[in-house]
């Protein structure tokens, strides 16, 4: 089994959280660490940005992110290092690495593939790559054991959730709202319609992000989701913190965020 | 050549072009692709069309023999197809009509764009005025101060001009900003993307809208010279104005084409916005196509005198036209395409955009080495008013 389907496995029902933050933000020598600073918060999956020049689907807070990351020339070969690094203590949290698709078309998708296995990423989660585009890449990961992540967007038709289910693979990735990471335009009731209506055609653990900024908004969004993903609220906090202290502020707002699922 | 239909149903030409956004567009861009299905088979889009293009814009443009500049060069006729005399004073105008139409039809009251030079920008603040639909225009913040007149142009058109202050500040940046604005209000928002490049079916619909100008050459050089041109050049950023050229001389067979990029200080150093010339195919904003990145896989920042070819990609269908060979892409420094444009200046009376002065400049270079009686027809993409500023400051002047 896949350390993903384990994870779902052993949460039994309870609600997995997923905190992401952006590999190489502050600083490439803190990433690990902040990574095992989120699992001792209660992390039940860790989303790893992977930086790019042009993140377009990212709202200013992991825009700046990317670009602290970028300054240290922080790119898609450090970070399968830095998740090498992690697995040396943590063989069981699942790592998804959530980007943008030409660093992986640099590599060359079967390259990647392989290094990222050989590194110990479980799930690739690719913003610009829709299941149409994604035969090649998705074959190439599945070759290696490590699950598509894909989206559906709350424009997305059922029609198309039916055609995205049947590559989905770990679990999807259900987008809150429409606009871009960390937006404040989040309605809760709207969400929990449309999870009721995608069940029927996933049939894989629905995750929920994008603009869940809290124990109030994730407690609410893991009524009907299997997951809550939180991210620019912790690249945020990042963000305020010293190199020195993030990682100290980063790991009790994830316990707090896991005490609000749970 | 004998059969060239692309792109296809899913907006590939061979392995380029597609559709690479975030889920929440998927949507958005096939309702698009559907209603310009509708449109394209509708007579009364098209008679609407060709109407705005006659009466707004004042086509056909002409084409004019540049004789004197041609025999100082002592070889081969270079002939200018106009865009330059169209109203807003380039080809971008033929574009947004188009797509200000679809705005229309699809029943979205507020457009977007995202601009580099200016020139897009302006277009669409035009047709925004023109159609009555709320209008906001991306910039890179530092465009925003090299093309201040644009941007007061802008303005005066009753569009909102938002500086972009991410990544580089530049065309790149706020072609991510503009899209960034659609996932949040697609709903009621119409993207007026301005070059032949983004997801599908953009590359498709700016190209079909900008074909009227290679459709105007084709009638136009037999009846001024009793044949078609040996050459037809035109410069690449993204793409538009020399697919449009390019696109209905495809099957003609004689008929060489050539896109010229941005070569800035030299392709050989770096410094430059030449994908064809030197890139390697990849995905950004929407579509996969050559272009300027470096080993980890990012987009790296380009370089040229001209704001309009200042661009990491190139549209997808010159990626293709490359591969296949019909097409051969070539790039010109700054300060040849710089020589153009003041030769075109002295010799002929005209202005030039700096952009089209880098076709003009590879037709001063070839010319001499081709025979008096063959001719090479130059698009003139754009008039150069706006951009005497980066003349002038590049001549150690202030305006």
């Amino acid at each position: 089994m896949s350390r993903i389907a384990a994870c779902f496995a052993a949460l039994a029902g309870k609600k997995a959280l997923i905190p992401f933050i952006t590999a190489g933000d502050p600083h490439p020598d803190l990433t690990v660490s902040l990574m095992h600073g989120l699992v001792e918060g209660g992390a039940d999956i860790i989303e790893l940005g992977v930086p790019f020049s042009d993140p377009m689907a990212d709202g200013p807070v992991i825009q700046r992110a990317s670009e602290r990351a970028l300054a240290h020339k922080v790119g898609l070969r450090h970070v399968l290092d830095m998740v090498a690094e992690f697995r040396k203590t943590n063989s069981t949290t699942p790592v998804v690495l959530m980007g943008y698709l030409n660093p992986l078309c640099a590599m060359g998708y079967a390259e990647f593939a392989k290094r990222a296995a050989a590194a110990g990423v479980d799930g690739m989660l690719t913003v610009d790559c829709p299941p149409e585009e994604a035969e090649e890449l998705a074959t190439a990961l599945q070759q290696e054991s490590i699950d598509p992540i894909f989206l559906l967007a709350p424009t997305t038709p059922l029609q198309r959730v039916a055609e995205i289910a049947r590559h989905a693979r770990g679990y999807v990735y259900y987008v809150s709202l429409k606009g871009v990471t960390g937006a404040g335009n989040l309605d809760i009731d709207d969400v929990a319609r449309k999870i009721a209506a995608l069940r029927q055609y996933i049939h894989v653990p629905i995750g929920v992000g994008f603009g869940i900024r809290d124990g109030a908004t994730a407690r609410a969004i893991a009524v009907t989701a299997d997951a809550v993903v939180v991210g620019s609220r912790l690249v945020q906090e990042i963000e305020a913190a010293t190199p020195e202290t993030a990682r100290e502020r980063l790991t009790p707002l994830v316990a707090e965020l896991k005490a609000a699922i749970s | 050549m004998d059969r060239y239909d692309f792109p296809d149903v899913r907006g590939h030409f061979g392995p380029y072009g597609g559709i690479y956004v975030a889920e929440t567009l998927m949507a958005a861009l096939a309702e698009l692709n559907e209603e310009y299905a509708r449109a394209k088979a509708d007579p009364a889009f098209w008679e609407e069309f060709h109407y705005e293009l006659k009466h707004y814009v004042g086509r056909p443009s002409p084409i004019y023999h540049a004789k004197r500049w041609s025999e100082l060069l002592g070889g081969a006729q270079i002939y200018l197809k106009r865009e330059d005399l169209n109203h807003t004073g380039a080809h971008k105008v033929n574009n947004t009509i188009g797509q200000a139409l679809l705005a229309r039809r699809m029943g979205k009251k507020r457009v977007i764009a995202e601009t580099g030079a200016g020139q897009h920008g302006v277009a669409s603040a035009t047709v925004a005025a023109r159609y009555g639909l709320e209008c906001v225009v991306y910039m890179g913040a530092e465009d925003v101060k090299r093309q201040s007149p644009n941007v007061y142009r802008m303005k005066l058109l009753g569009a909102t001009v938002v500086p972009v202050e991410s990544g580089s500040k530049t065309l790149k940046d706020a072609l991510n900003e503009a899209m960034r604005d659609w996932v949040t209000n697609v709903d009621s928002t119409f993207y007026i993307l301005g070059t032949a490049a983004g997801p599908h079916p953009y590359p498709m619909l700016v190209r079909d809208f900008q074909t009227v100008i290679g459709e105007e050459c084709k009638v136009q050089m037999p009846e001024m010279i009793g044949r078609q041109p040996d050459v037809v050049v035109a410069c690449v950023g993204g793409g538009s104005n020399a697919i449009g050229l390019f696109y209905p001389y495809i099957g003609v067979d004689g008929v060489r084409m050539v896109g010229v990029e941005a070569g800035g200080d030299g392709v050989e150093t770096g410094r430059h916005a030449a994908p064809l010339s030197i890139g390697k195919p990849g995905v950004l904003h929407g579509f996969k196509s050559y272009l300027m990145q470096d080993e980890d896989g990012q987009i790296i920042e380009t370089h040229s005198v001209s704001a309009g070819l200042d661009y990491p990609g190139v549209g997808p269908e010159h990626s293709y036209l490359k591969d296949i060979g019909r097409a051969e892409y070539t790039a010109i420094n700054d300060d040849e395409a710089l020589k153009a444009f003041h030769d075109l200046c002295r010799y002929e009376g005209i202005i030039p955009a700096l952009e089209s002065s880098h076709a003009l400049a590879w037709a001063a270079k070839t010319a001499p080495t081709m025979s008096k009686d063959q001719v090479i027809l130059v698009n003139l993409s754009g008039r150069g008013d706006k951009d005497i500023n980066t003349v002038a400051s590049l001549s150690g002047l202030t305006l």
